[in-house]
């Protein structure tokens, strides 16, 4: 099956949508290249504003042509656009709630061997403490697509993430399940709820299908949407289960699984393990060697995933 | 048409009783910047209630959000809300009257506080206003201390660099700020200069709390092709009574009753001289 990265789709389907709507407009702070949005910005260069190295710049003038009428979508690296134009996420997208979509590219790390300058393993806790601030995390280039078919019929802020490199496909061409803040259930099972999302989704259907060979039956739910977080897919699947298992690109505090560790709580208390990037700079590498390094591929889930059925 | 001088001294009194009121309030910018607002508000810009959702509305940005109380002022004045309420209601508990400017409230386009904003966010107001040919204007007010961040240098590249000649920013020049005098907090005296470098097309208002003045060189900045305008306006910060003016310690204050009563006069006064020149 052919796969292409998630930011490539994203501008595919900008691009589909803009030949139509011209109040469609793709906004990039020098990074058309590395977010893949060349070819939106020659094909359509009436609807595209290059700020230059700028990103407080880039999110503020996307809050004006939003607050005008227009629908930007800010494109740039997640590291900066998560950080150094935080600000103006908060003040000028959120909380004067104007229709701009922040598009983090090459996000988590990445950019493994350009080291923590270059990661952003702090987006969802940041993005995901803004009021009025929405966090999505696409898992492969199909439910990006359907992520923002979804997106383009909203006029309210949200940050999207997504990696830099084409990922193994989770979904199916013709079978994409996919409703808006609904969480997606890859597969169902009783010993052990995974819930995970991003890059670490396709990890984790592996996982389960090691761990149906051990005997052991997991869930896997794919949380694209972690805010608004979808509480029922939690409930729903940890409910079923003996323990559940959060894998995520980020660091250990304020994402995934500290929200999802926060309705098991408080709902049906059980076991939450959290599986995500160390708090410290990360290992240099490509994303699979750091992945691999810290347990989070398939085998570093089925693993945590038989120790806690052996508890 | 109506002595915009003196409408701008009444309105002034407004934004004393809204910051006794309300036990807050930056008094000295508010009153630094009023006869700013009066002329954009009350000669300039085309901006009513009725044709706030009218996307050829002149489109205005208090980037000196601080200086709230001077708008609501203008905008109670515009029929947006009732005066009274705002007085009644500013900085009290629950109420959508914050010390700064909040888009929940009719009038007010976007949420400012944090400064540096503004500007960039203009840029983006001015952009869809040339990509969708619309011949209104986008106006935005900083202060002098703001100047000190640096996305409003990020905005003001923009803006050259796409050639906004329907922008036009305005720098409430009145020299202080919270710590003290601009120049001895962080240089701003070449200013006129440095947004030249940027591609800005300058105009020095002598007096800033003159509002011929401030008329001529809005018209000016009208008049201009290809590029954007900053009015640097000098003003005084707590223009209105000497009892506040050109004091740093007035960024913040909220007067005695001694001073309200002095401050009152002194307003009164001005407004008569005005409405008699």
């Amino acid at each position: 099956m052919s796969k292409i990265a998630n930011k490539q789709m994203i501008c595919e389907v900008l691009m589909e949508a803009a030949r139509t709507d011209k109040d469609i407009v793709a906004l990039c702070s020098d990074s058309r290249g590395s977010g893949s949005f060349t070819p939106f910005a020659d094909t359509y260069p009436e609807q595209f504003v290059e700020t230059g190295i700028a990103e407080q710049n880039l999110v503020s003038i996307s809050a004006g042509l939003a607050k005008c009428g227009k629908k930007p979508y800010a494109v740039s690296p997640a590291c900066f656009l998560s950080t150094r134009s935080y600000e103006q996420a908060k003040v000028d997208a959120a909380y004067s709630n104007t229709n701009v979509k922040l598009i983090g590219i090459s996000g988590g790390i990445s950019y493994g061997a350009l080291g923590m300058s270059h990661h952003s393993a702090q987006d969802i806790a940041a993005m995901a403490a803004i009021p009025n601030m929405r966090v999505y995390i696409p898992s492969d280039h199909l439910q990006t697509r359907e992520l923002i078919k979804a997106l383009l019929k909203d006029e309210k802020p949200a940050y999207i993430r997504v990696g830099r490199n084409a990922v193994d496909p989770v979904y199916e061409e013709d079978n994409v399940p996919f409703e808006m803040d609904k969480a997606t259930v890859v597969c169902e099972g009783t010993d052990i709820a995974i819930i995970a999302c991003g890059e670490m989704v396709r990890p984790a259907r592996d996982a389960a299908e090691l761990l149906k060979k051990k005997g052991i039956s997991a869930s896997v739910i794919d949380m694209y949407c972690i805010k608004p977080l979808d509480r029922k897919a939690v409930i729903d699947a940890a409910e079923k289960a003996k323990a559940v298992i959060t894998v995520e690109e980020h660091s250990p505090f304020g994402g995934l699984g500290s929200m999802v560790s926060q309705v098991v709580g408080e709902v049906c208390p059980k076991k939450v393990i959290n599986m995500s990037l160390p708090d410290s700079p990360v290992i240099t590498g490509t994303s699979k060697e750091v992945f691999d390094y810290y347990g989070l591929n398939s085998e570093g889930i089925a693993k945590k995933a038989m120790e806690l059925m052996e508890k | 048409m109506e002595n915009l001088a003196a409408l701008a001294y009444e309105l002034r009194k407004n934004v004393v009783d809204m910051i006794m009121e309300g036990k807050a309030g930056h008094i000295g910018g508010d009153m630094s910047v009023m006869e700013i607002l009066t002329e954009l508000y009350f000669d300039q810009m085309n901006i009513t209630p009725e044709n706030m959702d009218s996307p050829d509305r002149d489109k205005f940005v208090m980037s000196k959000g601080h200086s709230v109380e001077a708008l609501y002022s203008v905008l109670a004045k515009k029929g947006f809300f009732s005066i009274e309420e705002v007085i009644e209601k500013f900085s009290k508990f629950g109420s959508e009257f914050i010390g700064h400017p909040n888009n929940k409230l009719p009038g007010i386009e976007m949420n400012s506080g944090s400064l540096g904003h503004g500007l960039p966010v203009s840029v983006g107001m001015a952009l869809e206003g040339k990509m969708d040919g619309r011949s209104c204007r986008v106006y935005t007010v900083m202060g002098d201390g703001e100047l000190a961040e640096g996305s409003v240098w990020e905005g003001a590249m923009a803006a050259s660099q796409y050639k906004l000649d329907n922008l036009c920013a305005v720098v409430d020049r009145n020299r202080l700020q919270i710590s003290g005098n601009t120049e001895d907090v962080m240089h701003q005296d070449d200013l006129h200069e440095r947004f030249r470098s940027f591609g800005w097309h300058v105009i020095d208002v002598a007096d800033g709390n003159s509002i011929s003045q401030l008329k001529d060189a809005f018209n000016e900045a009208k008049q201009v092709k290809g590029k954007p305008t900053v009015l640097i306006a000098n003003t005084v910060k707590g223009c209105g009574s000497a009892v506040m003016e050109d004091k740093a310690s007035w960024h913040h204050h909220v007067p005695s009753q001694e001073e309200y009563m002095q401050i009152m006069k002194d307003l009164e006064e001005r407004k008569e001289a005005a409405l008699h020149e």
